[in-house]
């Protein structure tokens, strides 16, 4: 150890203020009547409300579809551009991250005027639609990056023992690529759960997700029930993080 | 023929990824108060947005002159801290690295709302007066991660006796560190920046719950309270349509210099 190594004090101490602070509020908060009396009350009337249980497993069951198409659109756009064959430049992977430089809602909105324009009615469809359209990039882009840095000699080293082109991606390429996809994973499944400005514009408020009554509640200063249903968000993300690290780790092998 | 399906995937994805921009694009062109009614070519919304005349203007601009002054404010102080803590991370080892690197990933990994709610709650705590410096830290909070990741990886790659060798000579701590450690950093550091920069100027959700009730209003939220009122105040047609096209631009010419200095290198 040397004393470089002190650099990164002024990063912890921040850290520390800015980020593990904030968490062990939400769960002061959560655990808090109006008061400022210990209660689980916050956390038990998020389970007895079967509306907000209902708005949770929609969020859910959208996010996990939104994850499922995000992978399956984005998995073979980052092979096509990790691969020299077919895309030599490195402006087109640009151009994938371009549109985020236009403001998301902007985009989001236009997207729903350009459905109600063409006659599609605002719904679910319209939603995942805008999901997959703002999250797409967030998954291209690990895929595509550990794709690009992959080295090649593996592949080509089944090739040479007589695996077949199929056989190369299936065994070796998409085993090696997994942790650019649990990245991608991780940063699509929960901001889909959370979205909120996105699923009000996109169904014209027709559907609630999860984010949207976060929101609701501590705009409306309930911030102990809001701090309760951020509190089951971060115990989904601990679950989730928990289940892609796992993986991580069983597709890399054995940590070095 | 293989290489015809992937090309016309590729555009395929990217016409969908483009089409609502380009819709933007277009209607920018009209004067109806309305995204996608068409009332014939105008440029009086281009017009609208550098006369003084128009009173919905004044709050527009300011909405945008907020965004950058936060986005660039925010990246630069996240471009250094994470420079400095890469560095310092770098050289930590063992249990301390862990959790460090473990506390950096936290804010990529929980969404934005999360960030947002939280670092509300621990103004609210704190009795922070909301508005533009919470959310400047609130930023800083966001982005510093994706600098620190986008410096390591050059920290691997540098040779690590360069600095010792700065020391060595007579240099000072800061001397090796701007003379030495910044110029062999500076394409993580850029990268980090830009990403920084993207991230912030692209925010909503955390701007949302830390800017407080002073009436900051960022882009991102005038949109949001704009829709939230019913329908966009047209000038953001021509506003957003400029702004991309100033982007692509500069994407260019960044693009050109850089295969311009490739050629160079290579003709040497």
């Amino acid at each position: 150890m040397n004393n470089r190594s002190t650099w990164s004090l002024p990063y912890f101490i921040f850290l520390v203020i800015f980020v593990v602070m904030p968490l062990l509020l939400v769960l002061f908060y959560a655990f808090q009547d109006g008061q400022g009396h210990f209660t689980f009350a916050n956390i038990l009337r998020f389970f007895s409300d079967s509306d907000s249980l209902a708005t949770f497993a929609l969020s859910i069951e959208v996010a996990i579809e939104n994850t499922v198409i995000c992978i399956l659109l984005g998995y073979p756009l980052a092979w096509i551009l990790a691969n020299k064959e077919y895309n030599k430049s490195a402006v087109t992977v640009v151009l994938f991250i371009l549109p985020m430089w236009i403001n998301a809602l902007m985009r989001t909105l236009a997207t729903a005027e350009l459905f109600s324009m063409l006659g599609v009615n605002l719904g679910k469809g319209t939603l995942l639609f805008g999901m997959v359209y703002d999250y797409l990039p967030f998954m291209i882009y690990p895929i595509y990056n550990i794709l690009s840095k992959m080295d090649k000699s593996y592949s080509e080293a089944a090739q040479d023992l007589g695996a077949s082109p199929v056989k190369v991606f299936f065994k070796v390429t998409l085993p090696l690529s997994m942790p650019g996809v649990w990245s991608g994973v991780l940063m699509v499944f929960m901001p889909t759960v959370s979205t909120f400005a996105i699923s009000e514009f996109l169904t014209n408020n027709k559907i609630k997700l999860f984010g949207t009554i976060i929101q609701e509640n501590i705009n409306s200063s309930m911030w102990n029930y809001g701090a309760a249903l951020a509190f089951v968000m971060l115990l989904i993300i601990g679950i989730t993080k928990f289940i892609a690290e796992d993986e991580e780790v069983a597709t890399e092998g054995p940590r070095k | 023929m293989k290489k015809f399906f992937a090309r016309f995937y590729i555009a395929i994805i990217l016409l969908v990824l483009y089409a609502p921009i380009f819709f933007i694009g277009v209607f920018s062109f009209t004067e109806s108060k309305v995204l996608g009614t068409w009332t014939g070519f105008s440029t009086r919304l281009y017009t609208g947005l550098f006369s003084n005349e128009n009173p919905g203007r004044e709050s527009l601009l300011g909405a945008v002159e907020n965004t950058l002054v936060i986005a660039l404010v925010a990246a630069f102080v996240s471009m250094f801290l994470g420079t400095v803590s890469a560095i310092g991370i770098f050289n930590l080892r063992g249990r301390k690295r862990q959790a460090i690197q473990y506390l950096n990933n936290i804010p990529m990994i929980n969404p934005d709302i999360i960030t947002g709610v939280s670092i509300f709650l621990l103004f609210v705590f704190l009795h922070v007066t909301q508005g533009y410096a919470t959310v400047i830290l609130a930023h800083i909070t966001f982005c510093t991660p994706y600098v620190v990741l986008s410096v390591m990886p050059k920290l691997q790659q540098m040779n690590p006796s360069i600095y010792e060798a700065a020391l060595d000579m007579g240099a000072t701590p800061v001397q090796a560190f701007w003379k030495v450690m910044v110029p062999e950093l500076k394409p993580g550091m850029i990268s980090g920046f830009i990403l920084a920069f993207t991230m912030s100027l692209d925010d909503f959700a955390v701007t949302f719950f830390t800017r407080g009730t002073i009436g900051l209003e960022t882009l991102s939220t005038y949109i949001y309270a704009d829709a939230r009122k019913g329908g966009l105040t047209p000038e953001l047609r021509p506003l957003m349509t400029l702004m991309f096209l100033l982007v692509l631009v500069l994407l260019i010419v960044l693009n050109v210099r850089s295969s311009r200095l490739a050629t160079k290198k290579l003709g040497r």
